[in-house]
């Protein structure tokens, strides 16, 4: 492929795959989240069958993001997972809980408070886990002769305390205003009171990770402050502002599907400063995109069927929706 | 306590756990998302209620059986990355691509229709209905074939060159994806599927069988099965010896482990059908054998010189008497299911193939049969390509993650501990959903999950059920 800047290409493709995966799932996991807050019985089924359909397609963008790390940044893959080994084992642990109460819960009545309970764990701990994971990433990894260096549990410090705990609440809002959309009656009204207080909580939280990733070492600082990219990046919390005046207006004005769109720009925004502050790392400060790219040959046999199928899947993935469309309904069997 | 053990041994015990316990679920969803796929288009086709009964009845299990093998499989993506991390990076190159290819031309295939088949069937006319069916089945099958295409590399490397950085650096696709073993690795797994699929609707009919003769649904499953067993039993026998040919042109040292030919024999190999294999003395104990049956099946020639493990270094031999035995296991078991397929076809031919009682208890006895069966291929094809990953490239010593044995082994209980709770419930409820009978009028998935936005509800899904059975 002439002329056209393959890591580049892929960066940005990865990064669409871990973004889609992180509101897709990200809603799916804060109801997880929240469900206990939801009264047994209807709320709660409402709240379930909202996702039913769709969560297994939400969780696939999460193994694109590793199968596609694996084949475009296989260094970065095998550097990043033995790093955050206890944390990816955990996740995974979380989602098969979560994963199987989908089904289970409706299979077993008798034991439904027990898979409900799964549900809100496993949800809980993915999310907890995804945050760290990201904090783990941006304070830093040590990295010896292309291999991780560093011992089983670096990636535990406050700051990736503080990271999974702003991801945790970020998902419970987005599931929050994801139930106002499809829900009605009185999950409605307990998804708004909810999604106002996430909302505050969601805001505290970008700020503070906002406020402590600068300072944690390396050039973070440099490409927020320094002129004259400061006037690019200023742009960035410009429109979180806007995004959430937006957000907290339209929750009290009663609209059921701005809050769910302004949740989701702020964790694009959210995603557009990590970009400004990690790029051209993939994982600092050692390994650059460059550094852990694939070879070319890999890169270009897999953009060629990428770039027909993803838009492929973005069409269907949409239709899928838009057949579940409209609000759940109180009524779960037939 | 824990520090002492090896984390290589580790590592390899909760891969081969976790990818153990997956493998049942798409083993049994590949199969079943075809048979799904044939009851539709049945039902379209001939309007009979009976099918679309059957499909009711199945797609519940269907759901049960998918949703495991999603989380299961998450799993797996990341176990590459955990556990076999400097694997990933040498290998990253070559396999990443095809596993991302996996991802997304099946996976995103399955899931995307999948919400449509489970819960959309008043959402949607029959046709894009039926669609859906076909999108999600022929999603497992792509699935299949990337998975395998992998595997195969992995098993008989081509089309690479090896950089100075010790990395597998594409050089022919093509050749990547077809390697040597590919196509006979990926018919013997399919019609594994198929067959496993078949054992297990087949029992879950002559349970049913058992207790009603007379119940439309328990018959026509049944009857569906055993044509399965019948037809394709013998074909992935015939398929299984090719494959076996194969391995031996390419992999002589895992053929000789699965036989338990330590020696060579310049005038024909024995068949050793029982013994105990002993590597530190390089014999089998106790062999039960037949002469130069060995030969026969592996050359097609009773003379036909073999030679023997101990032509190859003790550090190319993956561990005997694993392979030897799983080997032994999946063979009876396929042997057992070509049994039970004649059976049916004479039992056919009596016209007793429903009232045939002992046919129906050994049909119950052989439902979890294609499960072992596949486990025990896997086994045998994976514990033989040892000591190697990439065969006769890249070591397993060398492809493990630079991890603490406690951390490996820490996981690899949890792994075990939670798989039990999830799937061992998962599994209980299968088995209930299968104990209950297929009815006239059989019911949905429960959590039909949204009321209908605009679309008038395809009229035609309870209509059948007034008419011909």
């Amino acid at each position: 492929m002439m002329g056209l800047d393959l890591t580049l290409v892929w960066a940005a493709i990865i990064g669409f795959a871990v973004m889609a995966y992180v509101v897709m799932d990200g809603f799916d996991l804060g109801i997880g989240i929240l469900f206990p807050t939801f009264k047994v019985g209807e709320e709660r089924d409402q709240a379930m069958n909202s996702i039913a359909p769709v969560w297994d397609g939400n969780e696939t963008w999460l193994v694109m993001g590793g199968g596609g790390l694996l084949a475009a940044f296989p260094l970065a893959y095998a550097i990043i997972l033995p790093a955050t080994y206890p944390l990816m084992i955990a996740m995974l642990l979380g989602l098969i809980f979560r994963g199987v109460a989908f089904e289970f819960r409706w299979r077993d009545p008798g034991h439904r408070a027990f898979w409900d309970v799964a549900f809100t764990a496993g949800s809980l701990v993915a999310a907890l886990a995804q945050g760290m994971t990201l904090g783990a990433i941006l304070q830093g990894i040590t990295v010896k002769n292309n291999a991780y260096a560093g011992g089983w549990l670096d990636w535990l410090s406050p700051f990736s305390l503080l990271t999974g705990i702003a991801v945790l609440v970020g998902y419970a809002l987005l599931g929050a205003t994801w139930l106002i959309w499809k829900t009605e009656g009185s999950s409605l009204r307990h998804a708004q009171a909810m999604a106002r207080r996430l909302a505050v909580g969601t805001l505290v939280a970008l700020a503070a990770v906002s406020a402590a990733t600068p300072y944690l070492a390396y050039e973070y600082w440099r490409r927020w402050f320094e002129m004259p990219g400061v006037l690019l990046t200023a742009q960035v919390p410009l429109l979180v502002v806007v995004c959430a005046a937006t957000l907290f207006w339209s929750l009290r004005r009663g609209h059921e599907r701005l809050p769910f769109l302004m949740a989701l720009g702020l964790f694009l925004l959210g995603f557009v400063g990590l970009g400004v502050s990690l790029y051209p790392y993939i994982v600092p400060p050692a390994v650059t995109i460059r550094d852990a790219a694939a070879p070319e040959e890999s890169l270009s046999f897999l953009l060629a069927g990428a770039i027909i199928i993803i838009p492929l899947i973005l069409a269907y993935t949409a239709w899928a929706y838009w057949v579940f469309r409209g609000k759940v309904g109180t009524h779960g069997y037939h | 306590m824990l520090s002492g053990l090896d984390p290589v041994v580790l590592a390899r015990a909760q891969f081969a756990f976790t990818i153990s316990f997956h493998f049942i679920f798409p083993a049994f969803s590949i199969g079943l998302a075809s048979y799904l796929f044939v009851l539709e288009g049945l039902w379209l086709k001939t309007g009979r209620g009976v099918y679309a009964n059957l499909y009711r009845y199945w797609l519940k299990i269907f759901a049960v059986v998918f949703g495991m093998g999603v989380v299961s499989g998450v799993v797996m993506s990341y176990q590459f990355g955990t556990n076999w991390s400097v694997f990933s990076q040498k290998a990253g190159p070559v396999v990443g691509p095809l596993m991302a290819y996996e991802v997304l031309t099946a996976f995103f295939l399955e899931a995307g229709f999948l919400g449509v088949m489970l819960f959309g069937m008043n959402k949607v006319g029959k046709g894009l209905h039926f669609f859906a069916t076909s999108m999600v089945a022929l999603g497992t099958l792509i699935s299949a074939t990337w998975i395998i295409a992998v595997n195969s590399w992995m098993q008989t490397p081509a089309g690479h060159s090896i950089n100075e950085a010790g990395q597998f650096v594409p050089a022919s696709w093509v050749q990547i994806i077809f390697t040597a073993s590919f196509p006979y690795r990926l018919v013997h797994t399919v019609i594994a599927a198929y067959l496993t699929t078949a054992f297990a609707v087949g029992a879950v009919g002559a349970w049913h069988l058992l207790k009603d003769r007379a119940n439309p649904g328990a018959r026509k499953m049944f009857s569906m099965a055993m044509w399965m067993a019948a037809l394709v039993a013998p074909v992935q026998i015939l398929a299984g010896d090719a494959h076996g040919l194969n391995t031996l042109e390419h992999q002589p040292v895992k053929v000789l482990a699965m036989e338990g030919d330590y020696r060579a024999s310049p005038d024909g190999a024995p068949l050793i059908v029982f013994g105990l294999p002993d590597s530190e003395a390089a014999e089998v104990r106790y062999a039960l054998s037949l002469p130069y049956l060995g030969s026969l099946i592996l050359k097609h020639d009773p003379f036909a010189p073999l030679p023997g493990l101990t032509d190859f270094p003790r550090e190319e031999w993956p561990p005997v008497h694993i392979v030897f035995w799983s080997f032994r296991i999946m063979v009876a078991l396929g042997f057992a299911m070509l049994g039970i397929g004649l059976w049916s076809l004479f039992a056919r031919y009596r016209g007793r193939l429903y009232e045939w009682s002992s046919l129906h208890r050994a049909a119950v006895v052989m439902g979890p049969s294609g499960f072992v069966a596949v486990i025990a291929g896997w086994v045998t094809t994976e514990v033989g390509r040892q000591p190697y990953t990439v065969y006769g490239l890249l070591r397993t010593a060398d492809s493990v993650s630079p991890l603490a044995a406690p951390a490996v082994a820490a996981s690899l209980i949890a792994f075990i501990v939670v798989y039990f709770v999830a799937f061992g419930a998962g599994t209980y409820y299968l088995a209930r959903l299968m104990a209950r009978p297929p009815e006239r009028g059989e019911s949905e998935p429960p959590n039909l999950p949204q009321r209908a936005a605009g679309i008038t509800p395809a009229s035609g899904v309870s209509a059948p059920f007034a008419t011909k059975e």
